[in-house]
């Protein structure tokens, strides 16, 4: 590839906070007005018609309990992950960046195995309004888990050999997030009667 | 402005052109005050041999007052404007009279059909009279139209009345309105509703009361009416 | 991919790099990818031009075959109007004012060699590139080009069979979720770019106005557009695999769309807006040589304007069937967005006093911005106050409003910075009376063609109507003659933007050589070499005052740059 030089920009630090980590804040708040609108008109539809409690009877909280507990261990793994890192320990942060991946690829997994089940039952994407938003809003969710397991696989690669250590703490902040969307989706889609 | 062109034919149209009016009236003069200001300033200050600009920042207190004053001003005039809009609104959207007679306004693409009452003054009767594209009401009688859509988004407007409102497919809006004078004016639809849009017109007959009773005399079945009136 | 032209090291060398053509190509260089963005727009800037002169030819003479285009069937017709106001929008006032001045001038201004992610910054393009393919692909589609207009109200656009557009539809919601996309990527390098990486001395209030209106615009952006790209893939998902969240049959609701869409909107207004407000104040305050009038407070209305712009999008809605009670909430918040977009005004007009004006071209262009924009202003009042609004809405009267907010915006703004930059992009000057032919070619044809338009819109006429023999009340001779006037003064108005095109292009290789800063400017951007080789300066820039320091006293020279130690 090239050997484009780094331009002077990305060494200065005016505002007191690294260049990467302002911007991953910056892309998580776009993504969070992204959710927020989502769930707004999931919320305001949800408030005007009752069909909607009746159709999330049909959802399994066990499996969503279970796989909210899987993407909070992850998180862990990320937050120590982070502190290896900044220990300068790159082995030992990529194999925590590893489990994490893991604990997405086990979420993705369960994921599919619950939708298989639902729509083998006939709740399809477009059977009804709240099976249409289930499917939508964890659709969009998923999506982000498999981007975020994509990135940090890479991410751990380099930090293996001991490369790009920073990024460790910016792909944690970005799974932190995905965690916290999925904290706000189960509640709404699975317990929400 | 507007009258001179279309006229005014309900009770609300004529506030809602003095309200025009009001607001063209404060907004005209801020307008002319700014542009002559302005251009008074680009002529005035034009470069000229050996003249230098003013130092200023604009912070300075004596002149910063000639942008705060006038924005005070403003203000004021705001409050004239939310006020004369707000009673407008009130009187033709959010204050319905009681209405003499119901009319049934549904749109679809690319036609109005109202249904009005037939002589039992009851909708959803078997003697309701239903015309496609052509309004039939009578002056002076307070109406209110029960506003549904087929399909998509249409918007039931009435030029000479000042009215519009958007039909909305699953929703009933219930809205008012009342003729001043007789005639024969348009129906537009005012929200796009696809291929046909343009050509999406009715017209709406305004009659007196004798011509009115003699026009659904006319199109009300005799026998159904009757039928309902055992 | 050999992209070794762009190893050069920063500093010691000449701006005269023989660059390859994967350089051009797939370009990390800030001000490369401005262009790209800029070139881009123009292109497009001429497909919308051309859409209007071909719907505005249908309305003067209807059912008449157009010249280069043939008959304008009521199809094609809708296809027409709903791309033209996609394409100046999203497609033209977008990526020139904020992506191409953006990226060109926000390194420039501040002091430093590139944006901080530069491969963001090319992918932003390369997906807004890829935008433009597919916006381009859906014209010639089987059943045309998507007609529910750009604000694509469901059902209407939702639905095939009531749209008769299937793949028109799709691939224009695609195309513009994909343009949401790239600036999103954009906004990243803009705001933590100027947040970052200022010059050395360079404080908040030592920013140039325009950096700080980009800035600004692109949080406003990212604030607004996220509830519409959610509401974007619901209308897609109902588009394509046959959801109902907005079909009342199955407890949808189309006006759900219209509040995602107009939240939005509005904001997307001052989006475009203070961009376009701080090339003005920029080009102003250069030919003026005046101080900007309370820069503070410009700062201030800016961003009071921004907040405010979230809690005004239902003005859009007054008779959508929303609640009648929200609509004196709506009226009184868009009344009081006229205060600070009144203040900022006068703020503009106070900027000449006490200065010394000459009215080369760029200044032309500035101080028209303030006078056209005036009247889109003002006419906006009649369309808040919601009583007023019940007869104005969907006429002619909204529409020549609001053409009078994005003209200013998209064309005169653009045009005040295209020539102000132009020999700081290029390194030589444009002809001076060529552009003023242009200028006065262009705004009196301009207010030709949209102050009829007001009188039709009082008048009743409402919009998105191939031909309006079909209404009585609108058929008549004088309102046809009107449209005939309105139609002519456009035909010679894009006629006239040929002297543009001719002026721009000969001068980008023939112009007079323009040296490191002819307008005698204080900004960082006119202190290095003209164009700027890669890395922008040789010995990076530090900062001792801020940026409009004109006819300081006690100075022999009327301008201070903003890097000269005192």
């Amino acid at each position: 590839m090239t050997a484009h030089a780094k331009p002077l920009a990305t060494t200065r630090s005016v505002a007191g906070m690294p260049t990467p980590r302002l911007a991953i804040w910056w892309v998580i708040s776009s993504e969070i007005v992204i959710f927020g609108g989502l769930l707004t008109a999931y919320i305001l539809y949800r408030l005007a018609h009752d069909a909607y409690s009746a159709d999330s009877a049909h959802t399994n909280q066990y499996i969503g309990g279970f796989n909210t507990l899987v993407l909070l261990t992850s998180s862990l793994s990320a937050v120590l992950a982070h502190k290896a890192a900044e220990h300068g320990d790159g082995k030992q942060a990529a194999k925590l960046l590893l489990l994490t991946c893991l604990g997405g690829l086990v979420f993705l997994a369960v994921k599919s195995v619950e939708w298989s089940i639902e729509i083998s039952h006939g709740y399809t994407l477009t059977a009804s309004p709240f099976w249409s938003f289930y499917y939508t809003a964890a659709g969009i969710h998923a999506s982000h888990v498999v981007a975020g397991v994509i990135i940090m696989a890479i991410v751990a690669r380099d930090a293996a050999r001991g490369r790009e250590l920073h990024r460790v703490e910016i792909i944690g902040l970005y799974w932190h997030f995905v965690d916290v969307v999925w904290i706000f989706l189960f509640p709404l889609l699975y317990i929400a009667k | 402005m507007i009258e001179s062109h279309l006229p005014a034919v309900s009770t609300y149209a004529k506030d809602i052109d003095s309200l025009i009016l009001l607001i063209g009236v404060l907004v005209g003069f801020w307008f002319f005050v700014c542009q002559g200001m302005f251009f008074w300033l680009m002529f005035k200050f034009r470069a000229r041999e050996g003249h230098r600009t003013t130092y200023v920042t604009g912070e300075e207190k004596e002149l910063a007052r000639w942008v705060h004053i006038p924005h005070y001003l403003v203000l004021v005039c705001d409050l004239f404007i939310i006020v004369g809009a707000v009673r407008v609104w009130y009187d033709v959207k959010q204050n319905l009279p009681e209405p003499d007679a119901t009319v049934r306004v549904i749109g679809q693409q690319w036609a109005w059909t109202f249904v009005q009452p037939g002589p039992d003054g009851q909708l959803d009767t078997p003697d309701d009279i239903r015309t496609v594209d052509n309004l039939h009401i009578e002056v002076g009688k307070t109406y209110h139209y029960k506003l549904e859509s087929k399909d998509v988004l249409h918007n039931f407007s009435v030029p000479v009345f000042r009215l519009k409102q958007d039909a909305v497919p699953g929703r009933v809006i219930t809205g008012w309105f009342e003729a001043t004078r007789t005639g024969e004016f348009d129906i537009q639809c005012a929200e796009i509703c696809g291929i046909g849009h343009g050509i999406m017109k009715g017209r709406i007959k305004i009659q007196s009361p004798e011509e009115h009773s003699a026009w659904m005399a006319q199109n009300s079945t005799p026998a159904i009416a009757t039928a309902s009136a055992e | 991919m050999a992209q070794s032209a762009q190893t050069v090291p920063h500093g010691g060398h000449e701006h005269h790099e023989s660059h390859g053509l994967s350089y051009y190509l797939f370009p990390l260089d800030h001000k490369i990818i401005g262009m790209q963005y800029l070139f881009t727009g123009m292109f497009m800037a001429l497909i919308g031009g051309f859409f209007a002169y071909a719907f505005r030819m249908q309305l003067a003479f209807p059912g008449m075959s157009v010249p280069f285009f043939g008959v304008v069937s009521a199809g094609e017709y809708n296809s027409l109007v709903t791309n033209h106001g996609s394409i100046m929008i999203f497609w033209v006032a977008m990526p020139v004012l904020i992506a191409a001045f953006g990226n060109f001038l926000i390194p420039l201004m501040i002091g430093c060699d590139d944006m901080v992610f530069p491969k963001v910054n090319r992918l932003s393009y390369q997906i807004f590139l890829l935008s433009v393919i597919v916006l381009i692909t859906s014209f010639f589609v089987p059943g045309g080009g998507f007609g529910g207009a750009w604000t694509a109200y469901p059902p209407l656009s939702a639905n095939a069979q009531y749209s008769l557009t299937p793949l028109g539809s799709t691939l224009w919601l695609t195309a513009v979720a994909l343009e949401f996309v790239a600036f999103l990527l954009g906004g990243i390098n803009f705001v933590t770019t100027v947040m970052n990486s200022r010059a050395p001395g360079m404080k908040l209030y030592d920013i140039p106005i325009v950096v700080w209106m980009i800035v600004i615009a692109s949080i406003l952006f990212t604030a607004s557009v996220g509830p519409l790209i959610a509401g974007a893939v619901m209308l897609f998902m109902d588009q394509v695999v046959g959801t109902q969240f907005y079909d009342p049959a199955a407890g949808g609701d189309p006006v759900l769309w219209q509040h995602l869409f107009w939240f939005f909107g509005h904001p997307e207004v001052y989006v475009v807006l203070l961009p376009a407000m701080g090339i003005t104040a920029d080009v102003m305050v250069t030919f003026a040589r005046k101080k900007l009038f309370a820069y503070r407070t410009v700062l201030y209305t800016a961003v009071g304007t921004g907040v405010l712009s979230f809690t005004v999008w239902a003005h859009h809605q007054f008779i959508a069937g929303i609640d009648p009670r929200m609509a004196n909430v709506f009226t009184i918040t868009t009344l009081l967005i006229s205060i600070p977009i009144a203040e900022m005004c006068f703020v503009y007009i106070a900027t000449l006093y006490g200065g010394s004006i000459t009215f080369k071209t760029p200044m032309l262009w500035a101080l028209a911005f303030v006078a056209e924009f005036l009247i889109g202003g003002v006419t906006g009042i009649f369309l808040g106050a919601s009583g007023a609004d019940i007869y104005f809405h969907d006429t002619y009267f909204v529409l020549a409003h609001f053409h009078y907010t994005f003209f200013p915006i998209a064309i005169i703004a653009v045009y005040a910075g295209l020539t102000y930059w132009f020999p700081k992009m290029f390194g030589r000057m444009m002809n001076d009376t060529l552009g003023k032919i242009h200028f006065w070619g262009t705004i009196i044809p301009f207010n030709m063609i949209f102050l009829p338009l007001f009188l039709l819109g009082a008048w009743g006429q409402h919009r998105r109507i191939y031909s309006y023999q079909n209404f009585p009340e609108l058929a008549g001779d004088t309102m046809q003659n009107l449209r005939i006037l309105a139609t002519l003064s456009l035909v010679t108005m894009l006629l006239f933007q040929l002297v543009f095109l001719y002026n721009f292009f000969r001068s980008m290789f023939k112009g007079e050589k323009a040296g490191k800063n002819p307008w005698r400017a204080t900004t960082l951007e006119w202190t290095t070499e003209s164009p700027p080789g890669h890395g922008n300066w040789k010995e990076m820039p530090t900062v001792y005052r801020g940026p409009y320091e004109y006819g300081t006293p006690g100075r022999d020279q009327d301008f201070w740059p903003q890097n000269e130690p005192s």
